[in-house]
Formats: structure tokens, sequence, C-alpha cells
């Protein structure tokens, strides 16, 4: 009974993402929307890539870090200069710097970890936050990089045309990041966030799992980098700094830290909704600002309490 | 289980929903834009002709985004109340439709898409150097004719379909050099420059290879940093020299400091500057350190001549702030598009690009304004002389000046 209802709960999961996946498909044929939207299905797809890697530190691994955005900017860069230099036919050079990027922010999720291993909480917050700062610094300094003026001439390989590509990688994503959470692994990720010293007591190397969730964290979000350079194919290290990293923790902390639908949702809700407010023209930041405080507040009212308690209950009484 | 339903049920309405927002929120921005907009056309206007703007409304660069905006309003309600636009037998009404870009490229890549939702006939943007280089492209498979007022990277316009009303750093450069060699007859030319950008060392760049095309000599070339105070070091070496001129090409607060610290030196070497000098009498603390010397400008809101004090004093009316160079860029934008418009008798893109390089008009940043084949500027550089501690347009020079349209 128990392994249908698990198998049924699978099958619910592979529906939705079809569904989702022949509607976009099918808006992107018969141009059902507009062009505005079209061009913001590469934006909502990487922004779900950083917001489910990053929900992997920030609701499993429970330690607060401010750098995201410089793991996606190491990513974005390394991968953007591979499939630029490379002397190989368009898809392979795209997909050599997928790989690419994603090891070189990876690399990166190793120096940062280091430090990691030393330090908790705010302090934890403030050393990714200057890693941040570091990572804009060398790119801006760099000849490789283009400077402050930016890296441009990339070529447009992940734009909504080739929205196939960019939905698997984000289910990728999605799917790695939830099956290791449910795994071994994921569980021992779990339990340092739950109780640090009972985790470490009972024998959990609590080092070596910090260091991989940021690995696999900072893989992802290099990843995501790529698809972003090649969506918009000028990269300026500006675009990078610790505001996209709050962002990108704005809605991991909106979909309720340690949920991978509620991150993709909030992504997805996040992405849209300064452009759909452009209707209101000079008080779009404002009315953006206002939505983003009335669903914190929401997130976190006795009201959706309430209403969580009566899902929970319904749930409890049809087993029952 | 019933639960898993409703909530595939709820995603696939999600989905549906914003698929109909998309249209829905193109038409209300396209209502409310509109509604912000001017005075319908003049009398006997029959078409509309869709001008659209882009360029940081939000954010840290949002002052420039804004003067743009507020520079394309000017115009297109000019240009309305004259009776619009004739493009070979119809008459277009002008209408401005401008989406912000926060001065981020991927912002820029879907204002930009939200302006072609809005069927836009034109482009006014991108403001910044950035957010062109990320329109560049689809603007060109798109093949719509783009005008940047102020993207000053050379990129900004490798595409056949983007002109620039403002000057690139390097032809700054070449016209200083042009302007010392020439104008002030200096054959030894000494270069102060910051490095802390593109455009300080843009401008060196064009100044040094042009200037020793004519045959002057560079004496000195010092570099310095945005945030410096100290120039003394780069002073007393140029001092050392012969040099007949100091070029500094930089920003006015720097340019406050070089010139005070010339002054305590006794250095008595005429100044020139480039257009970041705008401002510089603001800053410094005794006007006597800056006299006499001279800077680029392309766009002077003290000039006396009717379509600049028109042009301030609309501006003033409306938006209560004296007009910059973005704004004069935008406004000249606008103009040169109802120039190419009339030029090509129709508003079809590719009449409208090949015409604007027949296009020759009058513009507040410089008269004879024209574009060459790669789409950059050819105008008249307007140079700035302080003058008993006021700006004053260098030679002051009457029959130059400009008419309106």
């Amino acid at each position: 009974m128990i392994a249908v209802k698990k198998y049924q709960k699978l099958l619910i999961n592979i529906g939705i993402a079809v569904v989702i996946y022949v509607l976009v498909m099918l808006a992107i044929q018969f141009g059902w929307v507009g062009r505005q939207l079209l061009s913001m299905i590469v934006p909502v797809c990487t922004n779900v890539m950083m917001a489910v890697s990053l929900c992997l530190i920030v609701g499993f691994l429970g330690e607060l870090t401010l750098g995201h955005a410089a793991f996606m900017s190491v990513g974005a860069y390394s991968g953007a200069l591979v499939s630029m230099n490379l002397p190989l036919p368009g898809w392979l050079s795209l997909a050599v710097g997928l790989v690419v990027g994603g090891v070189v922010a990876a690399l990166a999720g190793v120096i940062i970890g280091v430090p990691v291993l030393r330090l908790r909480g705010d302090y934890l917050a403030i050393v990714t936050l200057g890693f941040g700062e570091i990572i804009k610094s060398v790119f801006n300094t760099l000849g490789i990089t283009g400077g402050a003026s930016g890296l441009s001439g990339i070529p447009l390989m992940t734009s909504y045309r080739n929205f196939t590509l960019v939905f698997i990688l984000t289910l990728i994503v999605v799917v790695v990041v939830s099956n290791l959470v449910k795994s071994r692994q994921g569980r021992a990720i779990c339990a340092i966030r739950d109780n640090y010293i009972a985790a470490e007591a009972a024998g959990i190397k609590v080092s070596k799992y910090k260091v991989m969730a940021f690995v696999i964290s900072a893989f992802f979000a290099g990843v995501a980098g790529v698809v972003y350079a090649h969506n918009i194919s000028i990269l300026k290290p500006g675009n990078f700094d610790y505001n996209t990293s709050i962002e990108i923790l704005v809605m991991v902390v909106l979909g309720g830290m340690g949920s991978i639908r509620g991150s993709i949702i909030a992504a997805v809700i996040l992405t849209l909704l300064p452009e759909l407010l452009r209707g209101v023209a000079d008080y779009r930041m404002l009315v953006y600002s206002i939505v983003l405080i009335v669903m914190m507040l929401f997130n976190n009212s006795k009201f959706k309490e309430k209403l969580m308690a009566r899902r929970q209950a319904a749930k409890v009484s049809k087993e029952a | 289980m019933k639960r898993k339903f409703l909530c595939a049920g709820l995603t696939a309405a999600m989905v549906l929903s914003l698929a109909a927002c998309g249209e829905s929120a193109g038409s209300d921005s396209q209502a409310a834009a509109s509604g912000s907009e001017s005075q319908a056309g003049a009398a006997g206007a029959t078409a509309e002709f869709i001008v659209g703007g882009m360029g940081p409304l939000t954010g840290s660069a949002a002052s420039y985004g804004i003067s743009v905006r507020q520079g394309i309003e000017v115009a297109v309600n000019e240009i309305n109340a004259a009776g619009g636009v004739t493009a070979g037998d119809t008459t277009y009404s002008l209408k401005m439709v401008f989406a912000d870009d926060e001065a981020t490229e991927d912002k820029a890549v879907s204002a930009y898409n939200s302006l072609m939702d809005q069927n836009i006939n034109a482009l006014v943007g991108a403001t910044t150097t950035g957010c062109c280089m990320a329109i560049a492209d689809i603007s060109n498979q798109d093949n719509l004719l783009v005008v940047t007022p102020s993207g000053s990277g050379v990129d900004c316009v490798k595409n056949p379909n983007a002109f620039r009303i403002c000057f690139t750093d390097t032809l700054q450069g070449e016209t200083l050099a042009d302007f010392a060699v020439n104008e002030m007859g200096a054959q030894n030319i000494a270069v102060l420059y910051s490095n802390s950008s593109d455009y300080g060392t843009g401008i060196r760049d064009g100044l040094v290879s042009k200037a020793e095309e004519l045959g002057a000599t560079i004496v000195a070339n010092e570099a310095f940093a945005d945030a410096d105070v100290d120039f003394n070091t780069q002073l007393t070496k140029i001092k050392g020299t012969n040099a007949d001129v100091i070029v500094v090409c930089g920003y006015y607060q720097a340019a406050t400091y070089i010139t005070k610290q010339a002054a305590d030196m006794g250095l008595e070497i005429p100044f020139l500057g480039s257009d970041g000098w705008d401002g510089v009498l603001e800053t410094v603390t005794d006007p006597a350190t800056v006299e006499g010397a001279v800077f680029l400008s392309s766009f002077f809101s003290a000039a006396t001549d009717e379509m600049t004090s028109g042009f301030v004093s609309t501006y003033e009316e409306n938006y209560g702030s004296t007009p910059d160079q973005f704004a004069a860029d935008a406004y000249d934008a606008v103009y040169v598009i109802k120039a190419a418009m009339e030029q090509a008798g129709s508003i079809d893109s590719d009449a409208l690009i090949s015409a604007m390089h027949q296009v020759q008009i009058d513009g507040l940043t410089g008269a004879g304004l024209s574009f060459d084949e790669n789409g950059e500027p050819n105008k008249d550089a307007k140079f700035i002389q302080i003058s008993d501690g006021a700006y004053t347009i260098y030679g002051e020079n009457g029959g130059e000046e400009t008419t309106a349209e």
C-alpha cells in the first residue's frame, strides 16, 4: 500500500513537470504570450536553479550564506569563456562550458567551504559576503573577463528557443537536490542543522557534510550561471553583487526554508512579479516591495497556520 | 490523493493565468503610458508612431533614465503640438512608451521585449552602455531603428540598425586633440587621465593617437585614480616639461584638486578638460584656479540660443529641474528619428535605417548632427570656457548659433 502511494507521488511529480513543459512549449509555438514573458522563461529557470541550490545550504544545512551570486558569476564567466574560445561546434562547446562552469564554481565552493568549517551563523554570513565582493573585484580587474565594461559576445544558446535544454537542466537540479535531501547524506545534513552537537556525537562527520553541501550547491549555481550567460550574452561583474545573492535568499525564505517546492514557486513568482508590474510604471518597485512584505507577513501569520493545521487534520483523518 | 490532483490543477491554472497576465499586462502598461502621455497629436494626425524609450528609472543610475525619459517627453510633446510628423502622405502623431531597465543587462532584455510587445516603431535607448550591448543583437534581428542617446561604449552601435547621439570616449579624445592643436596652437601636450574606468583611458587613447597624427608631441602621460586627492607628483613632472596645455581626462572632482594644486604650485599652463568637467565651478573653493580653463561639453544648459533656452524653460516648467546632457541627447534622438521619417517618407524600418545616414539636424548637443556609415555621430563639439567665474561658450561666436527646426 505504501509502495503504491510512493509510486503515485512520483507519477504525479512527473505529470506536473510534463504538463508545465507542454504548456510552455505550446505557448512558445503558438505565441500565446507576449515577447516579454517569453524572454522571462529562461531567467525563471535560472532563478529556480539558484533558489533550489541555495535551499540546500540555507534550508537543509541551516547555514546563512550571502554569497550565492558569486558562485553563479564564477560559473557564468568560466562557462562563457570556454564556450567562446573553444574551437568546437556550438552545442559541444556549450556542453563543455556547462561542465566547466559547474566544476569551477564547485572549486570555489571548496575554497569557501574551508572557513565554513570554523564559522557558524552570522560569522559565516559575513565571510560569504566578503567572498562575493572579492570575486566581483577579481572579475573587475582581470583582463580576460573584460573588466568593468563586461564580457560580451557570448553566443545566445540558452534563450527560450532552446527551452527544452534549459528545462532539462532545471529538472536535473531539482531532482538531484530533492533526492539528495532524502538520501543518507541528506539526512546527515539535516541532522547538522537540527542539532549540531548531537549530530557530531552520533558520529556524523560534520565538516565533510558541510563542505559537501557547499560544493553541490555551488556546482548547480555555476550551471545556472552558464545558462544565464548564454541567455543574456553579456556579463558584468556588477550584476553579481550581494543584491543578487539576497534576491535569491529572499526566494528561499519566502518559499519556507527547507521546502524545495516552496523555493521553486517563490522563485517563479518573484522573477515574474517585477515584469508583470510594469503596468504600474513609476510605482513598480514600491508595489513589488509591498507585495514582498505582505507575502512574508502571510507566511508567518496565524491565518496561514490555521490553514496548514486544517490541511494536516484533513490528511490525518483520511489516513486514519 | 485528492490533494495531489488539486495541486496539479492549481499549477496548471497558475501557468495559464500567467499566460493570460502576459497579454493584459502589455495592454495595461500601454494604457498607463498613454495616460501619462501628453495631449494627443494635433489635428490632422491620422496615425500613431510609437517611440520606445529605455533606461534605468530605479536603482543607482536612475537619474540618467529619468532624464532621458523627460527629454523624450519634451520632444514628443513639442512635435505633436506642432502637428506631428509627415512621412510620405501620412501624418503621424508620436507616442512614447518607456520601460525601466534598472541599468542591468538581464532586465534590459525583458524591458526591450515588453516594448516590442507594445509594437514600438523605433527605440531611443538604451541609456547605459551595458544595456545597449545586451539588446544590440536582438534589436538587429528585429530590424528595429535604435538610437542610443548616451551609450558611449564602442560596441553599442556595432550593428547596422544602431546609432548614437553622444560622442564615444575615443572620439571625444580626438576632438580634444584637434582643439588643442588647431584651436589653441599647442605643440607640446601634457595628458593627465583617470585610469579608474573606460572613460578616462578611452579619451586618453583617442587624444594621444590624434595628437601625434596632427604632429604634436605628448610630453607627459600621467595616470590617476578617480578617488585621488593629491596630484603633486604628476603636476611636478608636468612642470618640468615644456607643455603648452594640460589635458585632464576625468571627472570634475579630480579636476577640482588638480587645478587647485597647480595654482598652488605656480603652474601657469592652460587646462583643457573632457566633458566630465561639467560641474567643476560648483566644487572649486576659488574660481580663480579654473579661470580660463576650457572643457568639452555636448550640452550647455546656460546657452542663450533660442533652441536651448526654449528647451531648458519647458523642461524646468514641467519637471522642476535643469536638464542635463542625458535629457538633451534624448531630445535630439527624437528629432533625429523625426528627420529620418521625413527623409524616408515611410515608417518602414529598412527605409528609416537607411534614411538615418542622410539626415542632418541642428540639435541641442551640436549643430549639423549627422551619422556616418558606422552609426557614429558627426557634429560640432561645443567647448565651454570658464571666464569671470562663469561658464561661457568658447569664443562666443554668434554666427555659429543654431536655429530651431
